[in-house]
């Protein structure tokens, strides 16, 4: 699980690019990096959840 | 915000970046008398021991080989993605080839990087102490400085891709960075996080029932006077950094100045009033970590932003730094001792968007954004690779006798305070 989740966060890295790519200056420009950073952020919550059924596991 | 601008840098400039640059090194001391202070007694040498080995590592790995990726020369490693140039990697020469010849500004960019990476090294050192390894921390420190910490760096201050984001996409001025929160404290923040989830936690940290055990910082009066010292590198830093990287004049420097200290000293009102709301008393060692991650958020925005903005900022940073502290032990497992992930993690990503927001410009939060984007999506995972990779060569982890009896017996033969009555584990609950 917290392989999946280190997985997903260069996706959300990739969504930021993407934005400066597909978009001019614009606020949805900021919005879609926005999403990205979300993504990030999920993919770090699945990280770190997975790091404490690993540590559950192992008391 | 283009480095390799050429700009005029009058003697002026140069003589009061080296001076400040050589007050400097006190924000390193600060941070390493924070971490030994908030570690256990029984690894207290180990700690600031540990602290000289890996800032001399990482240092001299930087001068031999990650120098040559930091800078930013013409022969610089581009490749082209939608018609723009991608600048990902300085092509500079090794070991400090042709130094002795380069220009002052460029030699004074290389003495802000060399400090910056014993910095950058020192940061994940806290947050493995009492059960990472001296030779561990050696290798940390040597592949942050000859590979991690470059690359950033280059991004950010060798006119890599991030600083060319204004130029190539209209994204503001590009992502700044004057003091360093991107290429030294965000960086070491999430260096940090892998750190503590390869090494895991502390013997009896996070027992099998009930809630974690609770391991104070042996000496608070460290982490306290480290804080104080640690205001006047930071002083030091933000201001040669600005005359460095964001190009301002010398009679500019002292709002940076002014934006520093206000940031830090609204972070410690904020933090001692969490603490004094949560706990009933303040806690002292939160407000440590306070004052610091108050130092860190300034350090983005010190340069750009203005006064009352920087109160704003130091004053968040205040209130998410001991709540994340909070956060991480608690809730999600994670034992982080100098609480590094929390003051220079989450405060500097917190100040790097800020920066943004404050530092009025048309495209600058974008910019802004994308740098955070970068540290959490790109180079958190890297670093968790590599480190993965290193600690299957060489253990970060001491063994588990080695830790019961202390990192100063088992790694130096003696402890830092022979007259003292070192507890055993079970005292602590």
């Amino acid at each position: 699980m917290k392989y999946a989740g280190l997985l997903v966060m260069p996706a959300g890295f990739f969504l930021s690019i993407a934005a400066i790519l597909l978009f001019p200056p614009s606020p949805q420009r900021a919005l879609f990096v926005l999403c990205g950073l979300a993504v990030e952020a999920m993919g770090l919550v699945v990280a770190v959840r997975g790091h404490m059924q690993i540590r559950g596991e192992n008391r | 915000m283009n480095p390799l601008t050429p700009m005029p840098f009058p003697e002026t400039s140069f003589a009061l970046t080296l001076g400040l640059l050589l007050l400097a090194p006190m924000a390193i001391a600060g941070v390493a008398l924070v971490n030994t202070g908030l570690g256990r007694s029984r690894s207290a040498a180990q700690s600031l021991l540990g602290s000289l080995v890996v800032i001399s590592t990482a240092v001299i790995a930087f001068a031999l080989v990650g120098a040559a990726i930091a800078a930013g020369t013409s022969a610089d490693h581009v490749f082209h993605l939608v018609s723009k140039a991608w600048n990902w990697a300085g092509a500079g020469p090794l070991f400090l080839k042709g130094f002795t010849f380069a220009g002052p500004r460029a030699q004074l960019a290389f003495l802000f990087e060399l400090l910056s990476v014993a910095l950058v090294a020192l940061i994940p050192w806290g947050s493995g102490a009492d059960r990472l390894r001296l030779p561990a921390g050696a290798a940390i420190a040597a592949i942050m400085g000859a590979v991690v910490f470059p690359l950033v760096a280059h991004w950010v201050w060798g006119n890599g891709w991030l600083a060319q984001l204004g130029i190539n996409f209209s994204a503001g001025s590009g992502f700044f960075d004057g003091g360093g929160v991107a290429a030294i404290h965000a960086l070491g923040g999430v260096a940090a996080l892998a750190v503590v989830w390869i090494a895991g936690p502390r013997q009896g940290k996070f027992p099998r029932e009930g809630l974690s055990t609770a391991m104070p910082g042996h000496n608070v009066v460290y982490a306290l006077l480290g804080c104080l010292i640690a205001l006047v590198g930071w002083l030091a830093w933000n201001m040669a950094g600005s005359l460095l990287w964001l190009n301002t004049p010398p009679s500019g420097l002292v709002v940076t100045a002014v934006n520093t200290v206000l940031s830090a000293t609204a972070a410690l009102v904020a933090t001692f009033s969490v603490t004094r709301i949560r706990f009933g008393k303040p806690d002292a060692s939160l407000c440590a970590n306070g004052w610091l991650g108050g130092l860190v958020a300034s350090s983005a925005c010190a340069g750009v932003v203005s006064p009352m903005a920087a109160l704003f900022i130091g004053l968040v940073a205040g209130i998410i730094t001991p709540l994340l502290v909070e956060l991480f032990e608690l809730a999600l497992s994670i034992d982080d001792p100098s609480g590094a992930i929390s003051v220079h993690g989450a405060a500097g990503l917190w100040g790097l968007a800020a920066a943004g927001i404050f530092a009025q410009q048309d495209g600058q939060f974008v910019a802004q954004l994308i740098g955070v984007s970068t540290l959490l999506g790109l180079v958190l995972p890297m670093i968790y690779v590599i480190f993965w990779l290193a600690n299957r060569v060489l253990a970060f982890r001491v063994d588990p006798d080695g830790e019961r009896i202390g990192m100063d017996l088992h790694e130096l033969g003696g402890n830092a305070y022979p007259e003292f009555v070192v507890h055993r584990d079970e005292s602590y609950r």
